[in-house]
């Protein structure tokens, strides 16, 4: 817990005595497809195959270890950067890239830019571009939930810039008055687009920031998968057994740009960033394994080609589906078309009909 | 059928729907031990307790993004914005977010929420508590728009409301909340949205109008009626969906149309009107559309009845209207 004012980084907390260690190297599984993902679609992004894309570089035990604290039945409500954790409540990879092509597959049919996915069937609620917009809504959903009596909680994933936002106040404000099971998930990559995290805010920590609200704010490594496990468990069970919501801090690093329309060679040094690498969290977890004797260099070099492969080869599957029907785009805006709606796509038939539309 | 005026009708209605259905609930500030400031959801946290009448902190961005959050696990929250004034600082949510969720999600998220909210001039409200902001709204794909003028639409409309799948702003004109009374069904039968209700039948001229200004243009016609002039009276009600196919018959059959709001004329709804006449029906039209609204400015406190529309600038509208063709 940090005391406001404070810089007390409690991460010593590098063991937890609940995380499953057996699958210490599905995590390590799990952080590396995340990042052969990235790397992936950074390119794809260059070769103009896809559109865009928000790496989360640098995220992946933070992400990793917050979503297997969770259970299936807990919602999340992402920020637009966490693919691992849609990976690691089952999401397949070809239904990530269905949704970054916007094909017939897409579960949201092709509705939003890259990274904006959503999945009812594993809880991850549909994610958008305005900043903290979803951390009200994950204390409405947990308020909710609250009146249902469910065993649940929902977790807000956002970023340090988001704790500048209208959102993030009201949420936490609303979460604090109503003890809502909700978990609050910060994690703090040190840059909004170009806005160093020290420019943000000039409270010591955003974990303090709990506080004001009368929330439990925590502090925690999010380079070490253990850690991070460890926060998002006790802040789970606090909130499922009555006890409100929990302000968590990961501290991490956005080694990628914002996004591919972003240069961060801007506004940020060569050194700053190989200083960051050195804490990288799939670098520090594969010297946990190799230590351990139960890895060695062969057989990750083996796991990052069959990897990079299975990567390469969804993409291309998925690049052959079909495109999605134009028709569609009229779909969804209400249950129902409107007879407005279904005017314009009348008209839209006619123009397509005529030639003048060529699809 | 009882007697109720706007208010009690809707205070009603809400006790009804949350009898009727336990996923009905209703958060906002002043709500539930105060009653609301309007009164409108007076004695409900008394039946319902405070977990289903919900007492918010001050923030409208909080109210909405938490009503967005219920309604996504299943709820059907029931939102009050205490002032349509003060909506601003949940537009990002009821734009970027509410509106969006289903089309977004590819229809897996679905937002059944319903905000409640007074808008409108002519209570000494000023500024800040007067104001028809209705075509921000209107302009936002989906999002319903909803503005009942009598006690009996003010339920029926809200039943519709409270069971719509989609969101839905539902204005209650705060200056007629308690001015007139009428009678209002007992039983729950809903009025379905996307149909204009014909007040008044006419040959000569068709006046349009919804909330507040209903009333006034109902005055304009009986005034119009007694120097030979015969004003149809169209309240929309439901501006989105609208009833294209009432505006338009009515204008085939007069030949000439005046559209009535109080909200600022340049790009107020009833520009959109005049655009769908325009488009549909400018070969049935004698003579220009006019739009009788509030003026450009923002809404005057101490000179709000120079401001607002009333029967005499109605009338002479139409008069100009019959006269020039």
């Amino acid at each position: 817990m940090v005391e406001p004012g404070t810089r007390a980084i409690g991460h010593a907390v590098s063991t937890s005595p609940s995380f499953p260690e057996g699958r210490l190297l599905d995590a390590y599984r799990l952080m590396v497809l995340a990042r052969a993902t990235d790397e992936r679609c950074l390119m794809l992004q260059r070769q103009g195959r896809i559109g865009f894309y928000a790496p989360l570089m640098g995220q992946e035990a933070a992400q990793v270890g917050a979503s297997w604290a969770l259970t299936p039945n807990d919602w999340v409500f992402p920020a637009y950067r966490e693919l691992a954790v849609a990976l690691a409540r089952g999401v397949s990879l070809r239904a990530i890239f269905d949704q970054l092509l916007g094909n017939a597959e897409d579960v949201i049919k092709g509705r939003q830019m890259p990274n904006h996915f959503g999945f009812r069937d594993v809880n991850f609620v549909v994610a958008s571009s305005p900043i903290g917009t979803q951390i009200t809504q994950a204390v409405g959903a947990a308020m909710a939930a609250q009146r249902r009596k469910d065993p649940i909680v929902t977790i807000a994933f956002f970023g340090d810039g988001a704790t500048s936002s209208n959102d993030f106040h009201a949420g936490l404000n609303f979460a604090g008055v109503f003890q809502c099971p909700t978990v609050f998930f910060c994690q703090n990559n040190q840059w909004a687009i170009s806005m160093p995290r020290e420019r943000q805010t000039r409270s010591a920590t955003l974990a303090e920031k709990g506080a004001a609200y009368g929330i439990p704010g925590v502090l925690v490594d999010g380079n070490d998968v253990r850690a991070v496990f460890e926060a998002v468990r006790e802040a789970r069970e606090r909130a499922v057994s009555g006890g409100g919501p929990t302000m968590i801090e990961a501290e991490v690093y956005r080694f990628g740009p914002h996004s591919t329309s972003d240069d961060p060679t801007r506004y940020r040094t060569d050194q700053q960033l190989s200083a960051a690498k050195e804490r990288d969290p799939v670098g520090r977890l594969k010297g946990e394994l190799l230590t351990s004797g139960t890895w060695s260099e062969d057989l990750d070099r083996e796991l990052r080609e069959s990897v990079r492969s299975r990567v390469s080869k969804t993409f291309e599957e998925a690049e052959k589906a079909k495109p999605l029907d134009p028709r569609s785009v009229f779909d969804d805006v209400f249950v129902t078309l409107t007879p407005r709606l279904a005017e314009e796509r009348a008209h839209f038939d006619d123009l397509v009909r005529e030639g003048v539309l060529k699809l | 059928m009882t007697e109720l005026n706007l208010v009690q009708a809707i205070n009603r209605t809400l006790r009804d729907a949350m009898r009727e259905d336990p996923n009905v609930l209703l958060l906002g500030e002043d709500i539930g031990v105060n009653g609301g400031v309007f009164r409108a959801t007076d004695g409900l946290i008394k039946e319902f307790g405070a977990d289903r009448v919900i007492d918010t902190p001050l923030s409208e961005t909080g109210i909405i993004g938490a009503a967005i959050g219920m309604a996504l696990y299943g709820l059907k929250p029931v939102a009050e914005i205490q002032f349509l004034d003060f909506i601003y600082p949940a537009f990002d949510q009821i734009v970027s977010e509410l509106a969006k969720f289903r089309y977004r999600s590819g229809g897996q998220y679905p937002a059944h929420v319903v905000i409640r909210s007074p808008y409108g001039g002519g209570i000494k409200g000023g500024l800040y508590h007067s104001q028809s902001t209705e075509a921000y709204f209107c302009h936002t794909p989906g999002i319903k728009v909803i503005v009942p003028s009598t006690p009996a639409d003010a339920r029926g409309l809200l039943l519709s409301a409270i069971d719509d799948p989609d969101p839905v702003l539902f204005l209650e004109p705060k200056r007629i909340y308690r001015s007139l009374t009428g009678e209002v069904p007992d039983n729950s039968e809903r009025t379905p949205f996307g149909r204009a209700r014909l007040v008044r039948e006419g040959s000569d001229v068709s006046l349009f109008a919804y909330g507040a200004m209903v009333p006034p243009t109902v005055g304009a016609a009986e005034a119009l009626a007694k120097e030979g002039v015969s004003a149809e009276v169209i309240d929309l009600r439901s501006l989105v969906p609208l009833d294209e196919a009432a505006v338009i018959a009515s204008v085939e059959k007069t030949g000439r149309a005046v559209i009535v709001h109080e909200a600022a004329r340049f790009c107020g709804f009833g520009a959109e009107l005049a655009a769908l006449l325009a488009e549909k029906a400018l070969y049935s039209l004698k003579s220009p559309v006019a739009r009788v609204t509030g003026f450009d400015t923002p809404f005057p406190y101490a000179l709000e009845n120079v401001y607002l529309p009333n029967a005499e600038r109605i009338a002479h509208a139409a008069k100009n209207a019959v006269r020039a063709s």
